[in-house]
C-alpha cells in the first residue's frame, strides 16, 4: 500500500530504467566534482591503491617464510585475494555510499531524499560516489593479472567466462550485503558495522584459502552468509582444487543464481525497511 | 474533489507508537495522536500559515502532505494526488524547502545542484533559464552560484533552498520555518521574495513558523494547531479576536503617580515610574480612553500598543492545555 507508483510489471520495469537514470545522473555529478580538484582525487585514489595494496604485501611477506598456506602457493592465493578483492571492489564503487544510511535516518536528511521525484535507493546508493575507490579495483586486477600469469591453468573460453561471470556475480553478493545492511539501518541506525563485517570483513576472509579455516566457519560462509560463491567455490574449481565441505560439483557454477537470490531479498528487505521508515518517522 | 482546492485535507491522522523505557529491561509501548484529526482545504494560489507551539503536529503534517510519511488515517489528496501512494509524481507538482536542514548537496557548488534538480525533475531548458535567471537576481544568488553549499552562510542557504524549490514550477510550496536563525534582512528578503512568488506565478505556500511577523506579512490565512488538531483556521485578524486580545495604551506622566483608576473600561496592568500601562479591550476605541486620561492627569506622551500575537496564540492554547490533554511529547519524531 505504501509502495512507489509501481502500476504493473511494465511500471516496474519503467521505475528501474528512471532509478538508473537518477543514479547515473548523480554519480556523473560526483564525478564532475571530484574531478575539479584532480590533484586531491589522484592522491585518494593512490591513498586507496595503497590501503588495499598492503593486504597482499602481508601475503607476500608470509610467502617469505613458508612455501604454502593451507596447501595454497602465493599464485593460488593471489588469484583468490585477486577475485575477492575485485568483487568486493565493484560493489563498493556502485554502492559503497550505502551504509550511510543511518546517520541520515538519524539526521533527518534521508526526508529531503523522500522528497524527490526518482526512487530513494538510487539517491543513496549515488550519494558522495568516490572514483577514488576505482584504487582498490586497480590493485586486484594487477594481483589477479600476475597470478594468471603463473597458475597453471589451461585457459579454455569457458574457464575465462566462469572467471568473469564470478568476478561479477561476486561483485553482486556483496552489493545485496551493502543492500540490506543499509536496509537494517532503518531499524538499526548504527548499525552499519554489521554489514562492514561481512563485506570488508567477508573479503579478508576469501582472500586465503578456506582450508585455513575451522570447517564450521566455511559452512558458515557458504550456507548462512553464501559468501564461498563469490569466489571459493568457483575459483577452486578453476584451480582443480576440492572444495573443503565436498559439495557436489554443480555447486561451484551456482554463484549468479546465488547472487540473484540475495539481491532479490535485499531489495525486500530495503522495500520494507523504507516502507517502515515512513509509517514511523524513524 | 472539490473545485478550486488544491490541498484537501479531510480527518487527517497520524499516531506514532513508542516505546519508553520503563525499569531496566522494561519498555512501554505507547500511542502518541501527533495529528489527531485535521481537516482543512486550501484552495490555488493562496497564501496559508501554519504555527503551533513546539511537538504541536506541525512538521508530521508537513511530512504527511509532502508523502515522506504514510497517514495513520484519514484522507488525502495534493492536486488530486494521493501522496502516500504517489510521493515521485507529487514530487514534480511541489516545492519543499526545511528550514532546519538543506535539500541541497551539502559538498556539491550550488550551480550543480540546480543542475540536478532540473535533470531530475526532467525541467524544459527554457523553464529552467528563465526561473533560475528570476530566483539568482530576486535571492541575491550570483555570488553564491559557484560556491559549496556547505561554505554557505545559514541565511545564503536558505536563500538557495527556496530558489532550488521553485525551478521546476511546483504548484504548491511548503516552507518549514523558513526563516528560523535569519538576521533581519535575510528575512525581509525571503518574505519579499515569496509575496513576489505567490502573486506571479500564482503559487500556492504553506508555511509553518514561529516567527509571527512571517504570518503578519504574507498570510491573510492562519492555522493553529496545538496537540495534533486544529484550533483555529480563519484571518489573523480574527485570530486576535478569538484570543480575546486588549490593546494596550501606555501613558507617561509628568511624575511619579499612584496608579490611574477613574478611566471606565480601563484597567492599570503596570506601573513604571511616571510611565503606566493600561489594558482595554481590543474592540474599545481608544480615543475617549485618551481624553479621559488627559482630562484628569498631567498626560506628557502616550503611545498604543497592538496585541501581542503570541499573546493571542497562548492564551489561545492555554483551554486545550487545561482540558485534560496529554503531557506534551514531541510530535515530531526523535
Amino acid at each position: 500500500m505504501a509502495s512507489e507508483a509501481v502500476p504493473e510489471r511494465s511500471g516496474r520495469a519503467a521505475e528501474v530504467a528512471h532509478g538508473l537514470r537518477a543514479y547515473g545522473l548523480i554519480v556523473r555529478m560526483w564525478i564532475r566534482s571530484t574531478l575539479a580538484y584532480r590533484t586531491s582525487f589522484v592522491l585518494m585514489a593512490l591513498g586507496n591503491f595503497a590501503a588495499s595494496a598492503l593486504d597482499f604485501v602481508a601475503i607476500v611477506l608470509m610467502f617469505s617464510q613458508i612455501d604454502a598456506l593451507g596447501g595454497f602457493t602465493l599464485p593460488e592465493v593471489a588469484f583468490l585475494y585477486g577475485t575477492a578483492t575485485l568483487s568486493l571492489g565493484l560493489a563498493d564503487l556502485l554502492l559503497g555510499s550505502m551504509d550511510r544510511l543511518g546517520s541520515r535516518v538519524r539526521d533527518g536528511t534521508l526526508d529531503t531524499l523522500l522528497l524527490r521525484p526518482v526512487p530513494v535507493f538510487a539517491q543513496v546508493a549515488a550519494d558522495r560516489f568516490a572514483l577514488r575507490r576505482l584504487g582498490r579495483i586497480g590493485q586486484a586486477l594487477l594481483v589477479l593479472g600476475w597470478s594468471v600469469t603463473r597458475l597453471d591453468v589451461d585457459w579454455t573460453a569457458g574457464r575465462v567466462l566462469l572467471a568473469v561471470v564470478t568476478a561479477l556475480s561476486g561483485a553482486a553478493i556483496f552489493a545485496a550485503v551493502f543492500t540490506a545492511g543499509a536496509a537494517f539501518q532503518f531499524w538499526a541506525q548504527d548499525a552499519a558495522e554489521v554489514q562492514n563485517s561481512f563485506t570488508y570483513g567477508g573479503t579478508t576472509m576469501l582472500q586465503y584459502p578456506p582450508t585455513v579455516f575451522a570447517k564450521d566457519l566455511v559452512r558458515g560462509v557458504t550456507f548462512l552468509v553464501p559468501l564461498a560463491f563469490v569466489n571459493w567455490l568457483p575459483a577452486l574449481r578453476l584451480m582443480g582444487r576440492p572444495d573443503p565441505l565436498g559439495l557436489p560439483g554443480w555447486a561451484d557454477f551456482l554463484g549468479p543464481a546465488v547472487a540473484a537470490l540475495m539481491c532479490a531479498g535485499a531489495g525486500l528487505a530495503w522495500r520494507h525497511g523504507l516502507r517502515a521508515y515512513r509509517s514511523t518517522g524513524s | 474533489m472539490t473545485a478550486g482546492q488544491l490541498i484537501e485535507v479531510d480527518g487527517l491522522e497520524k499516531v506514532f507508537s513508542v516505546r519508553r523505557k520503563a525499569g531496566r529491561l522494561r519498555r512501554v509501548r505507547h500511542e502518541v495522536r501527533a495529528v489527531d484529526g485535521i481537516t482543512f482545504q486550501v484552495p490555488r494560489g493562496e497564501m496559508v500559515g501554519y504555527i503551533g507551539p513546539n511537538g504541536a503536529g506541525k512538521s508530521t503534517t508537513i511530512k504527511m502532505l509532502t508523502g515522506i510519511l504514510v497517514p495513520s488515517g484519514g484522507r488525502l489528496r495534493i492536486a488530486g494526488i494521493d501522496p502516500a501512494r504517489e510521493r515521485t509524481r507529487l514530487a514534480r507538482r511541489i516545492g519543499v524547502v526545511f528550514g532546519q536542514r538543506t535539500t541541497l548537496w551539502w559538498d556539491l557548488p550550488l550551480k550543480d545542484s540546480y543542475e540536478l534538480v532540473r535533470r531530475m525533475y526532467r525541467v524544459p531548458d527554457a523553464v529552467y533559464r528563465t526561473n533560475l535567471d528570476r530566483c539568482t537576481e530576486l535571492l541575491d544568488l550570483g555570488p553564491l552560484l559557484d560556491v559549496p553549499v556547505r561554505q554557505l552562510s545559514l541565511g545564503q542557504r536558505m536563500r538557495g533552498d527556496i530558489a532550488a524549490a521553485l525551478l521546476h514550477d511546483p504548484e504548491v510550496l511548503y516552507l518549514d520555518e523558513p526563516t528560523i536563525g535569519l538576521d533581519v534582512v535575510s528575512k525581509a528578503k525571503v518574505r519579499s521574495f515569496l509575496r513576489e512568488v505567490n502573486a506571479e506565478r500564482g503559487t500556492t505556500v504553506l508555511l509553518t513558523t514561529h516567527d509571527l511577523t512571517d504570518i503578519e506579512q504574507l498570510c491573510r490565512r492562519v492555522m493553529v494547531i496545538d496537540h495534533g488538531r486544529l484550533v483555529y483556521d480563519g484571518s489573523l485578524d480574527g485570530l486576535r479576536a478569538a484570543g480575546e486580545g486588549e490593546r494596550t495604551l501606555v501613558v507617561d506622566l509628568e511624575r511619579e503617580l499612584p496608579p490611574i483608576q477613574d478611566v471606565p473600561g480601563a484597567r492599570v496592568v503596570k506601573v513604571e515610574g511616571p510611565r503606566q500601562w493600561l489594558a482595554f479591550p481590543a474592540a474599545q476605541s481608544a480615543a475617549p480612553l485618551v481624553t479621559a486620561v488627559a482630562e484628569r492627569y498631567p498626560l506628557v506622551d502616550l503611545s498604543l500598543r497592538e496585541p501581542e500575537i503570541e499573546g493571542v496564540i497562548a492564551r489561545l492554547y492555554r483551554p486545550s492545555a487545561a482540558l485534560g490533554s496529554p503531557p506534551t511529547l514531541s510530535a515530531d519524531p526523535p
